[in-house]
């Protein structure tokens, strides 16, 4: 394996909790919720999936609870903003909040563990192409479930009647109640989908990306997805493209560090957040863009007569 | 009831003692109904009679209290719209149940219950259409259609389940007179193929004109039920209101000389994808003068009222004079200090703010203009609550608005009561330029009749009106001149006594030039 | 079964009162079970948390020291949300306030006197407003979500801060330790009764603010100018308020407090500049701000009650050794309830059992 490919490796490995996180949160926000507790559902997902991989020396198992975590604890997120009616902005805050705190309860006794990482799974014959072969066919599972859910959920949103419900629904919740569309459990599938997307992030990166706990190892990228969703303009391959973008930038941030650029670390450090403001000025700012591609129900409540 | 179900051979749709409670609140209470095959039956009342509540538990959407639905003389539940189609009901909305952002196929698809792709269910939406003279392009976005062209899509998609029961809530209430010619033939069709339709409206009218027979609700109650074709207007509208309804009163009118009110080649670019552009619009009102200004909803009136108020600035500030002087680069609070009063069209959320108290409404649209008695302490702008609530307790006292508690929330007060309350504040500075969107939009008729009124006496007293409105017998029952505004165009004024319905409604749907107007005059 | 909700016409005065108390019953009812699940006495371990802070005139006043902060930016944000602007990022701002107000004694140590403090205090403030208005201005220029940017600008405070202290503002004298100089004795908030304990007037300074912003919020046209605003822009348009302007004015009052609030930190507490000078003092704010249900009065209790949790956390760790993270669990689900039972005010909240309905004896 040569350099261009090793740097490719990591960018991609950096990449996919984001767009898994992000195509989690494209899938609630089409629905017409906006979660802002997707920090906090990949902390806590990152937490179950290194304690149960740790105690079980599975990594599918706890990759699968942390998927799994994720989904139970955006069940607290739906409750709330869905059946109680709560802000949204307001609850999403408060299960970041939440999630930050339990994940650290989680992963006290874990601190400086040595953790069990997902080995790659090469697919026969296409993993010895030259070149992509070793970076796309030569992956963890977590890598392959994020490409495949990419194209899954394009396919669903865009040509499926489920998907279509679930974009009306995210349209206008009042024509879609009218209809006798269930738009409550809808989005309720929604948000749990979203939560065990997050979750599975947070297993890539302590079975993938630095096979440890670290607390708050999250990171912002919670948040970096969300603005995924925004750059992508809801769509998933353009959410694709982003999140290889902000790999990119991630990655070569580090590689600058490491080469010892006469930059000090912590701007480089802040080159993805600085990134990430610009990347959103320079969608939001198109203002027709914008309205024409937001669901026009985000973020409010809903509240069927009945 | 013993003998209804006898002869319910023909009988499709039954209710007996419906009855819907929200909280404290009968929204229907006990209604009888029954609806036979192949006819068109009326279901009348006014504003907040409950004739919405009905028709939603008879689609599904609401859970009755109480009471029994039979269909074809079996007794059912309906649980959900999908189970009220799957009996053979259909619904068209009155403020539709469409997607903007989706395709008119997409939005067909939407209401199906089976899976049918959406490339058949295209085809077969564009059949159908032609049959029934309703062209519609399967392809285009619903948020790039017009009101008509919208309820187009209801009605195929409806037609499209082949139902046996058509349910349409106010359906002309957005429509040129010419459009709703057309779907009464649509109509006609409907019954000739044996299906039955339940029309609900509160235009007297088309229903004598159109309906087999017609049951009346009042406060949540059926008051009549009778066959519309027998009953005078007069009659029917008893039945609705329940007394008499106050004639509005015009005297002849004393226009001055004086331009109150100018707008002098007004454009404005669209400013969202989902607004419409004014261009060149040139209107003058008089002291004395009431303008009215006809249109199908979404034709730019919104988007004149945000420019005449000062909500939105014009590009120059000639484009606009009140009293002779320049405001289009002056806002609604320099507009109000020379005298200019507004009221717009939603009344939650725009001309009121819905969690606040009626007090608070008054300082929303008053802070500036009564700065001297509502503001004390000098730069702080301390609120003086006292004199607030003074004021608002007089424009309740003006205006009769019927409210519980002493200065209770907006949302609480009904639409009627509520619009009183912000007409009265407005109407409570006697201003000299007065511009009002859709006055009496959802209101009952008694409250409407004496907004009118007080509208009229306004001018009477030397300012000048600008009244915005769908409801063309209210324009025609106040206007002294009327203006058409389509696709953001606005008409030249013209006394209202030339103007006939026919040359309105042409104008209305885009036609301009003296001869369609004679050409459809002769027609009829 | 299912759980339905039926708007109420008014709002229930009732539980416009009793929510926040409800939801405070709720969590320490939470804190029972998970102090239980964790093996722990759930009686004495609530006691160590919640009552034991209190009954030392210490740690009465290390609860001003926490809460001061707290309640000073809370009630900035307060402002913010009520307008309908949600300022993420008042974290960023206290650091960015911090840093401002820290020129003087870091960089100009030789200037003292009695001008210096209330300098920094305004140099403080100036600092916060003006990292707030960052995010004001991308929101009202070109329409960016202000809550991705304020968030994300306070990772970038943080690392800001870092570099700092870590080069050009480290202590010259300080063995590379990563701080500044120490503050000289007149840049430091002076603490109200020495020989009692050290509550510095910090806590003045959150009295004063919520006084002033009740006051502001109660009383005068801007208050009202905010909650119009927050609750329909479109009303706030017609009334004659400028959306715009209103983003900046939240923006920069609670940056401003942000910073005040964390020059006061810096300046009374810790008297250097260090890699981390706050333990999430605001974030902690969103939850003080809500429990306070957004007025400035109820901030000012639910400020004293999140201090405790802070206390409280510290306290679990030492006496019955539990990770100081459960301090972020109370808070998250205090949040929690808080939001849950606020519903209660605008909604009736029925238990639904097929059709027969039956209200939850909480209507």
């Amino acid at each position: 394996m040569d350099l261009t490919q090793a740097v490719i490796l990591t960018i991609v490995t950096a990449a996919t909790p984001l767009l898994l996180a992000a195509i989690g949160e494209l899938v609630v926000e089409r629905s017409g919720v906006l979660n802002l507790g997707v920090e906090g559902m990949i902390i806590m997902g990152a937490a179950v999936a290194f304690a149960v991989a740790k105690l079980s020396g599975n990594p599918y198992l706890g990759a699968l609870c942390g998927a799994l975590t994720g989904a139970a604890f955006s069940l607290l997120f739906g409750f709330l903003t869905l059946t109680l009616v709560t802000n949204q902005v307001a609850t999403g805050l408060s299960l970041t909040i939440l999630g930050l705190g339990l994940s650290g309860m989680i992963g006290e006794s874990f601190v400086g563990q040595a953790g069990v990482p997902l080995n790659e799974i090469a697919i026969p014959v296409l993993s010895t192409i030259p070149f992509i072969g070793p970076l796309l066919f030569n992956q963890d599972i977590i890598f392959y479930i994020s490409i495949l859910l990419i194209f899954g959920v394009s396919w669903f949103l865009f040509r499926t009647r489920a998907g279509l419900r679930l974009r009306a629904i995210g349209d206008n919740h009042h024509s879609a109640h009218a209809l006798g569309t269930p738009v409550i459990r809808t989005r309720y599938l929604a948000v749990m989908f979203g939560g065990a997307c997050a979750g599975l992030a947070g297993a890539q990166l302590c079975l993938v990306y630095t096979p440890q706990w670290v607390e708050n190892m999250s990171a912002g990228r919670g948040w970096i997805a969300l603005a995924l969703v925004v750059f992508g303009s809801w769509r998933p391959l353009r959410v694709l493209a982003g999140a290889y973008l902000f790999g990119a930038v991630t990655i070569g941030q580090l590689h600058a560090q490491a080469l010892g650029v006469a930059i000090p670390s912590q701007f480089l450090s802040a080159l993805p957040y600085l990134a990430t403001i610009v990347v959103l000025v320079l969608i939001s700012r198109n203002r027709r863009l914008t309205l024409m591609n937001t669901p026009a129900c985000l973020g409010q409540g809903f509240v069927p007569d009945r | 009831m013993v003998e209804a179900r006898q002869d319910g051979d023909d009988c499709l749709l039954e209710v007996r003692d419906l009855t819907k409670i929200f909280g404290e609140f009968r929204a229907n209470d006990g209604i009888d109904l029954k609806i036979n095959s192949s006819e068109v039956h009326a279901l009348l009342g006014e504003n907040g009679a409950g004739k919405s509540t009905l028709v939603k538990m008879l689609f599904g959407s609401l859970e009755p209290s109480g009471g029994q639905i039979y269909w074809k003389g079996d007794p059912v539940e309906i649980r959900s719209p999908g189970q009220a189609r799957a009996l053979g009901i259909g619904m068209v909305f009155q403020h539709f149940s469409l997607f903007e952002a989706l395709t008119v196929a997409e939005n067909i698809a939407l209401s199906m219950d089976n899976d049918v792709p959406i490339e058949k269910l295209a085809d077969q939406a564009e059949k159908l259409s032609r049959e029934y003279g309703l062209p519609l392009d399967p392809n285009a976005h619903v948020a790039d259609l017009s009101v008509g062209e919208r309820q187009r899509i209801e009605i195929v998609r409806t037609l499209l389940q082949n139902p046996e029961l058509i349910i349409l809530d106010e359906p002309t209430s957005v429509l040129t007179p010419q459009e709703a010619d057309k779907l009464f033939e649509t109509l006609e069709k409907i019954r000739s193929e044996g299906r039955s339709v339940l029309y609900i409206s509160h235009r007297l009218e088309e229903v004598k004109r159109l309906c087999d027979r017609a049951t009346v609700l009042r406060h949540g109650k059926v008051t009549g039920a009778c066959d519309p074709g027998q009953e005078t207007a007069a009659s029917l509208a008893r039945m609705m209101v329940g007394s008499e309804v106050k004639a509005v009163t015009q005297h002849a009118g004393s226009a001055g000389d004086e331009v109150l009110l100018q707008t002098n080649g007004l454009s404005a670019p669209a400013r969202t994808p989902f607004a419409v552009a004014l261009k060149n619009i040139n209107l003058s009102v008089n002291r004395g003068e009431i303008i009215g200004i006809a249109g199908v909803a979404g034709n730019g009136q919104s988007e004149l009222f945000e420019m005449l108020s000062g909500e939105f600035l014009a590009h120059d500030a000639n484009a606009i004079a009140i009293g002779g002087k320049p405001v289009g680069k002056l806002d609604i609070s320099g507009r109000r200090l020379l005298g200019a009063a507004f009221v717009p069209e939603e009344r939650h959320g725009h001309a009121a703010v819905s969690q606040m108290s009626l007090s608070d409404n008054m300082i929303l649209a008053r802070h500036r203009s009564d700065a001297k008695v509502f503001l004390e302490g000098g730069p702080l702008k301390i609120i003086n609550r006292g004199a607030v609530k003074t004021a608002a307790q007089r424009i309740v006292e003006d205006m009769d608005v019927r409210k519980s508690g002493e200065d209770p929330q907006a949302s609480s007060l009904s639409g009627g009561n509520l619009q009183k309350y912000i007409v009265g504040r407005e109407l409570d500075r006697q201003p000299s330029v007065m511009i009002v969107n859709q006055p009496t939009w959802g209101v009952d008729a008694g409250a409407a009749s004496r907004i009118r009124q007080a509208l009229i006496d306004l001018a009477e007293n030397g300012s000048a009106v600008v009244i915005i409105s769908q409801d063309l017998d209210e324009i025609f029952e106040v206007a002294t001149k009327i203006a058409v505004i389509n696709e953001g165009t606005l008409t030249e004024a013209e006394p209202a006594a030339d103007m006939t319905l026919e040359r309105i409604g042409l104008l209305m749907g885009g036609v301009h030039g003296e001869d369609h107007g004679s050409e459809a005059s002769h027609a009829h | 079964m299912r759980i339905e909700l039926e708007r109420r016409r008014q709002q229930s005065p009732l539980f416009s009162i009793f929510s926040p108390f409800l939801a405070l019953l709720l969590t320490v009812l939470a804190g029972v079970i998970i102090f239980w699940l964790l093996g722990k006495n759930p009686f004495s371990a609530l006691y160590s948390f919640f009552v034991e802070p209190l009954t030392e005139v210490w740690s009465l006043h290390e609860l001003t020291i926490k809460a001061a902060p707290l309640i000073i930016i809370a009630v900035g944000l307060s402002v913010c949300f009520r307008s309908n602007n949600w300022n993420i990022g008042a974290e960023g701002q206290f650091i960015m306030g911090a840093v401002a107000g820290s020129i003087l004694p870091v960089l100009l140590p030789s200037m003292q006197g009695y001008i210096v403090l209330p300098l920094m205090m305004l140099m403080g403030m100036l600092g916060g407003a003006a990292y707030a208005a960052i995010p004001a201005l991308l929101k009202t220029r070109f329409n960016t979500n202000e809550i991705l940017s304020s968030l994300m600008l306070v990772y970038v405070a943080q690392l800001f801060l870092d570099w700092l202290v870590r080069g050009a503002w480290r202590n010259p004298e300080g063995f590379n330790f990563p701080e500044t100089r120490e503050f000289h004795d007149y840049a430091i908030l002076p603490e109200i009764v020495p020989s009692s304990g050290p509550t510095n007037y910090g806590f003045v300074f959150a009295i004063i603010v919520t006084l002033l912003t009740w006051f502001m919020m109660r009383h005068m046209l801007k208050g009202f100018e905010v909650s119009v605003l927050g609750q329909s822009t479109r009303a706030g348009r017609f009334a004659g308020f400028s959306n715009s302007k209103m983003v900046f004015f939240a923006f920069l009052f609670s940056g401003a407090l942000a910073g005040l609030a964390g020059i006061s930190e810096v300046s009374g507490a810790i008297e250097r500049l260090q890699p981390v000078i706050s333990p999430g003092y605001g974030f902690t704010a969103i939850i003080v701000a809500f429990l306070g249900r957004l007025n400035p009065l109820g901030i000012f209790a639910a400020g004293l009650v999140l201090a405790l949790t802070y206390l409280g956390g510290e306290a679990a760790q030492i006496s019955i050794g539990l990770p100081d993270k459960i301090a972020d669990v109370f808070q998250g689900l205090l949040l929690f309830f808080v939001l849950g039972c606020d519903t209660l005010i605008n909604y009736r909240v029925k238990l639904v059992f097929d059709r027969t309905v039956k209200e939850g004896g909480v209507s």
